[in-house]
């Protein structure tokens, strides 16, 4: 019992930590900041996702935000209230016009078409290695994109897809958060996710102990890709009005971003990279509106912020290439052994 | 048009797309075989030159003029990429070299946007760039002529480059076994910032053919055609120089064969097509048409 305890312990005080964070800023604090604590909660999941294909399998993926923008425009379809559907969407075919569905099950048949291409194309995209991979997954981002801005029935093509219910709150985001860190946390923990990481370290090793590296890698991007179609789906239901450009090259790169700087592997890693990512780039983005700072007046440069994390990311990689976390995970335990160190011999 | 006519004209077309292809993948195969880095970045070489080429239009300079330090901007841009963003990782993972190389592009278009304003802006071609040859039904764009000239030009004087230079000796060396080479006394530094130089040198005349091509220049501009110079160099063999011309023509053919052959209604999903059958191809070879054909057995 006692040690069940103190095996749960940190968990719980994350989840009580977490849970004073937001309810703190429900009850007290802004829009700004409850929109910030949204998107970090989406963010959560795309990196943890990225982290679940990327971080342990070692295939490196470039065009999940493929995966988000199938998710987003499959969750948004199906929620569309039907009078703006009428409008927006005239052309749609017959059993899609007459259907709204509620948040939960448009969310989950989101996800779960995103696994579906993700199967069908991790079935090629899998064999493949290095550079060969990355190379491929961006074009499968770029097919997405392609056909997002020519599909016109369903997509409203390269124009705003606007009048999406603003379903996502901070708390049901949070809790697919919670539920996709835990999720990929337990796997990193499980004989899968050591195969997934074994097939990473030496493919050829891997193999010869029986270990299915194809499959493993498969089961990772398409697991990586539930995740990703959710954000996507919350995503749409927070920002409630999009275009195929959103998902897109920036969007790509911001989440890798994410991932790189906490630590690639990590899971710990990928939440302390999202908060650390999103808490510099609010602060540059503030600070790019430009400023009066007495009689001095600072102009406004758009896209300063940018160009400052381009640089910040070129300083981890030369100087941290493994990131923060450099794959290792935040041990709690040993955190309070060190602060508080135990008085007698036994531990 | 006869049929024989309109193969003619469909021919050219591709033998033009496809240089400016293969000129761009060259770029990327050479720093690629050297470094194993996907130098991502190498579209915005094309930006660079085409913004330096169009601003001393602007001041009134002649069009070759300015074509000239455009190229020679791109070149510059290229040299100053290697020092500063590439030199440091030299030897790190191929992910975090890729990485970096988008780092690289973020901070030069967006610097682009900050400097030129995010909106396209014309680009003033002169005028044999803008003529067109008739040969009696066919017609060809004077653009077309140069871009396979100039190409056909560039490759050959590359192909000696590599084959009778000493330092295109090393550059091989270098591509074959970056050790063994430094083992051999070769200035590996000089050799790769060499690969750089000519890369974007071509990236710089790919650009101002592009924009020409376009007729218009803004800082997002490299994006499709490195995308482009990616399915090429892949579809080649990564790192394979002759495999980036291949890949590049083969592209180029492939392009005008699907605008010509789908349906009117799916030619607006050209692109998606093209990198679909990119991501078949590399199911049955997945080290592309040049490279080894050994894989990893999954």
């Amino acid at each position: 019992m006692n040690a069940l305890l103190r095996r749960l312990a940190p968990a719980a005080l994350l989840m009580a930590l977490l849970a004073l964070l937001l309810g703190g800023t429900d009850l007290f604090a802004g829009d700004y900041m409850k929109r910030i604590l949204i998107g970090i909660g989406i963010n959560v999941i795309l990196v943890v996702a990225l982290n679940l294909s990327n971080g342990f399998t070692g295939v490196f993926s470039l065009g999940h935000i493929g995966f988000m923008a199938i998710g987003a425009y499959t969750a948004s379809v199906l929620t569309l209230p039907l009078s703006l559907k009428a409008v927006n969407l005239p052309s749609l075919p017959g059993w899609l016009a007459h259907v709204a569905l509620p948040f939960l099950p448009a969310t989950i048949i989101a996800g779960l078409l995103a696994t579906l291409v993700a199967y069908l194309v991790g079935l090629s995209l899998m064999r493949l290695k290095g550079s060969y991979v990355s190379v491929a997954t961006l074009g499968f981002m770029v097919i997405v994109y392609v056909v997002l801005v020519n599909w016109d029935q369903v997509t409203r093509g390269a124009r705003t897809f606007a009048g999406v219910p603003g379903y996502s709150t901070m708390w049901n985001v949070w809790i697919w958060a919670v539920l996709a860190v835990l999720l990929v946390w337990r796997i990193g923990r499980s004989p899968a996710g050591r195969d997934m990481m074994a097939a990473r370290d030496d493919p050829a090793a891997a193999q010869a102990l029986g270990i299915s590296v194809m499959r493993s890698r498969l089961m990772a991007f398409c697991i990586s890709a539930f995740l990703t179609g959710v954000a996507g789906s919350l995503w749409a239901h927070f920002i409630t009005s999009f275009s195929p450009k959103s998902f897109y090259f920036t969007q790509a790169f911001s989440v890798i971003t994410m991932l790189v700087i906490g630590g690639m592997g990590s899971v710990s890693g990928s939440v302390i990279g999202v908060f650390l990512v999103t808490i510099v780039s609010e602060l540059l983005r503030n600070a790019e509106r430009g400023a009066t700072i007495g009689s001095f007046v600072i102009p406004p440069i758009y896209g300063a912020s940018q160009v400052v994390m381009a640089v910040l990311f070129i300083l981890i990689i030369v100087f941290r290439p493994s990131g923060i976390m450099g794959g290792r995970e935040l041990d709690l335990r040993r955190i309070a052994k060190r602060l508080f160190p135990p008085r007698s011999g036994k531990t | 048009m006869t049929p024989l006519e309109l193969l003619l004209q469909q021919l050219i077309n591709a033998v033009s797309v496809g240089s400016l292809y293969a000129l761009m993948a060259i770029g990327l195969a050479m720093v690629f075989g050297i470094l194993r880095l996907i130098n991502f970045a190498h579209g915005d070489l094309i930006m660079v030159g085409s913004y330096v080429a169009l601003l001393l239009t602007t001041i009134g300079l002649p069009f070759w003029v300015a074509a000239i330090a455009g190229i020679a901007a791109s070149t510059l841009a290229g040299l100053l990429m290697e020092r500063l963003a590439y030199r440091p990782i030299r030897g790190a993972h191929e992910v975090s070299m890729l990485l970096t190389s988008f780092s690289v592009t973020i901070l030069l278009e967006n610097l682009a946007i900050i400097l030129f304003r995010p909106t396209s802006r014309p680009f003033p071609a002169p005028a044999i760039l803008r003529g067109v040859i008739e040969l009696g039904q066919l017609r060809i764009a004077g653009l077309d002529v140069i871009a396979i000239a100039v190409a056909a030009v560039l490759l050959a004087s590359l192909t000696l480059f590599v084959k009778r230079t000493n330092i295109g000796i090393s550059m091989r060396a270098a591509s074959q076994d970056l050790l063994a080479a430094r083992l051999m006394g070769i200035d590996v530094n000089k050799v790769i910032a060499t690969a750089f130089a000519i890369g974007s040198l071509m990236a710089g005349v790919v650009g101002l053919l592009w924009s020409a091509r376009v007729g218009k220049v803004d800082p997002l501009m490299g994006f499709n055609p490195v995308l482009k110079a990616f399915v090429a160099s892949v579809i080649g063999g990564l790192g394979s120089l002759s495999g980036a011309v291949i890949g590049g023509y083969v592209l180029g053919a492939l392009e005008i064969l699907l605008q010509g052959l789908l349906p009117a209604a799916l030619t607006p999903y050209r692109d998606a097509f093209v990198f679909a059958i990119l991501i078949i191809l590399l199911l049955f070879r997945p080290n592309g048409i040049l490279g080894s054909s050994e894989k990893e057995k999954l």
